[in-house]
């Protein structure tokens, strides 16, 4: 089991997705990641994506701002 | 009939702009979770030239010679203003500057996340091109009887 990261909080549609979708693929069964992401397109859908694709969002946290931070872990 | 998580995308425009345009939906569909199809077709085919610049492509000297005049993916001019081809130069460059992903991490980030390419055999006729002169992501020849059979269940744009 592993840990990973991953920042998006610079990236603009489409690739806040895109990155984030091939970051999880990468992950092994049973590793988790976190990602980092702004408020608004973002943090109202990568969750949700990951959740329909299978993985497990395990906590969202606010970190500063409008930052927020992902826990997503692949069954 | 429930809709499928599916896109399918006619590319028929060669202009940078509207290029993108496929490629960002494309790309951003995948990422979240459809299936993505995208039909290149005349113009739309010029995106998908293995030749990124301009080359005496095809059979037939007609042909040849349109494929120079449209060249490949860093040839597509600019919808509007163009100023003679520097309009897509300036744009990406603006789009760099901006952190916005520019039309080649657009075009790999589709391939990356597999979406299906398909050339439609007709265009493909008219302008003298195999499938050889595509990029080998490209997955099959298609009609229009295919291509609606493959949309089937899911959404279908045309750009």
């Amino acid at each position: 089991m592993s840990t990973f990261n991953l920042d998006i909080t610079k990236e603009r549609c489409p690739m806040t997705f895109v990155k984030a979708k091939l970051h999880l693929e990468q992950l092994e069964s049973g590793d988790t990641t976190e990602i980092l992401l702004v408020a608004g397109e973002p943090l109202d859908n990568v969750p949700r994506t990951a959740t329909e694709q299978g993985y497990q969002v395990l906590e969202t946290t606010h970190v500063k701002d409008n930052i927020h931070k992902l826990t997503i872990r692949k069954p | 009939m429930a809709e499928q998580k599916k896109l399918s995308i006619i590319s028929m425009s060669g202009d940078f702009d509207k290029v993108i345009a496929v490629f960002t939906l494309a790309s951003g569909a995948a990422a979240v979770g459809y299936e993505v199809n995208i039909f290149f077709t005349f113009w739309g085919l010029n995106s998908i030239k293995k030749e990124t610049g301009r080359k005496f492509l095809g059979s037939g000297f007609m042909a040849r010679f349109f494929n120079f005049l449209l060249g490949g993916r860093r040839n597509l001019p600019l919808s509007r203003l163009n100023f003679g081809g520097l309009s897509p130069i300036l744009m990406t460059g603006m789009m760099k500057g901006k952190n916005v992903a520019t039309l080649e991490e657009l075009f790999d980030a589709s391939k990356a996340l597999k979406v299906n390419f398909f050339a439609c055999e007709m265009a493909m006729h008219v302008l003298g091109l195999t499938k050889d002169d595509f990029i080998p992501e490209v997955k099959d020849v298609l009609g229009v009887a295919s291509f609606l059979e493959l949309s089937k269940g899911g959404q279908t744009l045309f750009i």
